[in-house]
């Protein structure tokens, strides 16, 4: 029963793919089924293979700091009420920018390369992150820091058992979020400035016109994307039924 | 809260001259990033000059189209998702997975398709924007007092009346949050698009001007962006906070 929507969902979209390529035809689409064969060829390619794994390794190392960075920013503004009030609207405000304009400045510090694509992911992962753990300390139940406080309980105790369990299903949300965040940053980095990577793939498949292979590295990202977010989000919904 | 705006201002400020004396003293050296002061003055330069009048016209023109697309099909879509419980049902999953699918890779396959044109850039704002709009409209919809449906029945409302006249005016401040969200979307899917690849539009100027190592121009046209999306976004949240504090008081 659970499963039956996210099925027929993705039935719908193979099934509209495959009527909007009956009705454009080859000259901008390709089937499902031909996108899929190209896709498991690419994926057997020996060539292919690093240019995944520099997208991974990019990734994973924005993501991380973007993780500890937000959780760094996001956890201290939200124990402290003022320093949150006055931080807010400028997270707001730095989460609502283009943050595509900031990637020559983003290349000009860090050169072509590894270390932009990082920093790229994790400037887009960082502020969501921080806005969620944010509203997480914030939104903590002052009973229960007051009950705790009655009860003595030692800071270790307080963590453990109470700032923990209450704060982790909005955190888990901010994560969530900038997981994607993170990724698109990741995407974004390759596509202007780098040699290797999904993002360049797809910028050289774009000028070379080569459809095939645009849509065999779209399908690639989209089913990893939603893959992922489908497992975290399954993860927040059970933190967030808990508490 | 004055006294929070005043130290987010004062943060702001000192900010902001730090990294003016930063890029004076040569700390970082002019061609990573020139003093912010050099950035204003690039910027009003330019501006006078009407070098880049065509471009900003263009990124105003597609983000403008993409926000109000999706308005009105985000609202529509909306409105007809929260008669249909069955393909909501269907569709949640979609909600749930949408933005956490990286829009720029269909940027490709939409220049494929429609050419190098406007359009693309058009797409990838609307895409980017219409679920949000979607999504806040169906929260809305959901929160509309049974005894409001009521009295619309007892009116004999038909379907659509009943939308135009009693369910989308409750649930007005949620749309609009979405169209908020909306506005901001339009604009990171408009720019980034014409990052990319585009023959014209602010992105494209500051990519050009990056090409070129023409950092006076690019800085200029990297802080036009950042000021003007802080300023529509800023506004649009004082305008929120005047609705709903109206709101409120009737």
């Amino acid at each position: 029963m659970k499963w039956r929507d996210p099925l027929i969902l993705v039935v719908l979209i193979f099934v509209v793919w495959q009527v909007l390529y009956l009705l454009v035809g080859d000259v901008a689409l390709r089937s499902p089924a031909s996108t899929a064969h190209s896709l498991s060829n690419l994926l057997s390619d020996p060539r292919f293979l690093p240019h995944i794994s520099e997208t991974a390794i990019a990734f994973a190392q924005g993501f991380a700091i973007a993780v500890v960075v937000g959780l760094l920013i996001g956890l201290p503004l939200g124990a402290a009420r003022f320093a949150g009030e006055v931080a807010e609207p400028i997270l707001v405000a730095l989460y609502s920018i283009p943050k595509v304009t900031l990637y020559p400045v983003i290349l000009l510090m860090f050169g072509i390369g590894m270390p932009a694509k990082v920093a790229f992911g994790a400037i887009h992962g960082i502020v969501p992150i921080s806005i969620f753990a944010m509203n997480a300390v914030r939104n903590i139940n002052p009973t229960h820091l007051r009950t705790a406080q009655v009860m003595r309980m030692s800071f270790l105790d307080l963590t453990l058992n109470i700032l923990v369990p209450a704060a982790l299903p909005e955190i888990v949300t901010g994560i969530r979020v900038g997981f994607s965040l993170a990724l698109i940053g990741t995407l974004l980095g390759e596509m202007f400035g780098s040699q290797r990577g999904l993002g360049h793939l797809l910028m050289q498949a774009m000028s070379l016109h080569n459809i095939e292979r645009i849509l065999a590295l779209t399908l690639l990202l989209v089913v990893f994307a939603a893959g992922i977010n489908a497992l975290l989000l399954a993860l927040d919904r059970r933190l967030h039924a808990r508490a | 809260m004055p006294n929070a705006l005043i130290v987010r201002i004062a943060i702001v400020v000192i900010a902001v001259g730090l990294l003016e004396l930063l890029c004076r003293l040569g700390v970082i050296p002019n061609f990573t990033m020139i003093p912010p002061s050099a950035m204003a003055q690039s910027l009003w330069k330019i501006l006078a000059s009407g070098k880049f009048s065509h471009d900003i016209a263009a990124t105003l023109v597609n983000v403008g189209i993409a926000i109000v697309a999706a308005m009105a099909a985000g609202v529509a879509a909306g409105t007809a998702l929260q008669g249909w419980p069955a393909a909501r049902r269907t569709l949640d999953p979609l909600f749930a997975t949408y933005y956490a699918v990286p829009m720029y890779a269909f940027y490709p396959l939409l220049i494929v398709i429609f050419g190098l044109g406007d359009f693309p850039q058009v797409a990838i704002g609307f895409l980017l924007a219409v679920m949000a709009v979607i999504i806040n409209t169906l929260n809305g919809l959901d929160r509309v007092p049974a005894v409001l449906l009521k009295t619309a029945r007892v009116h004999r409302l038909g379907p659509l009346a009943a939308a135009w006249r009693v369910r989308l005016p409750y649930a007005a401040p949620y749309v609009f949050t979405g169209f908020k969200l909306a506005v901001a979307y339009s604009f990171i899917g408009v720019i980034g698009a014409e990052f990319i690849t585009s023959s014209r539009g602010i992105g494209y100027e500051i990519s050009f001007a990056y090409n070129n190592f023409d950092n006076p121009v690019m800085y200029a046209m990297i802080l036009f962006i950042l000021l003007l999306v802080i300023t529509v976004n800023m506004s649009l949240h004082v305008w929120e906070k005047r609705l709903l504090s109206r709101r409120r008081r009737a």
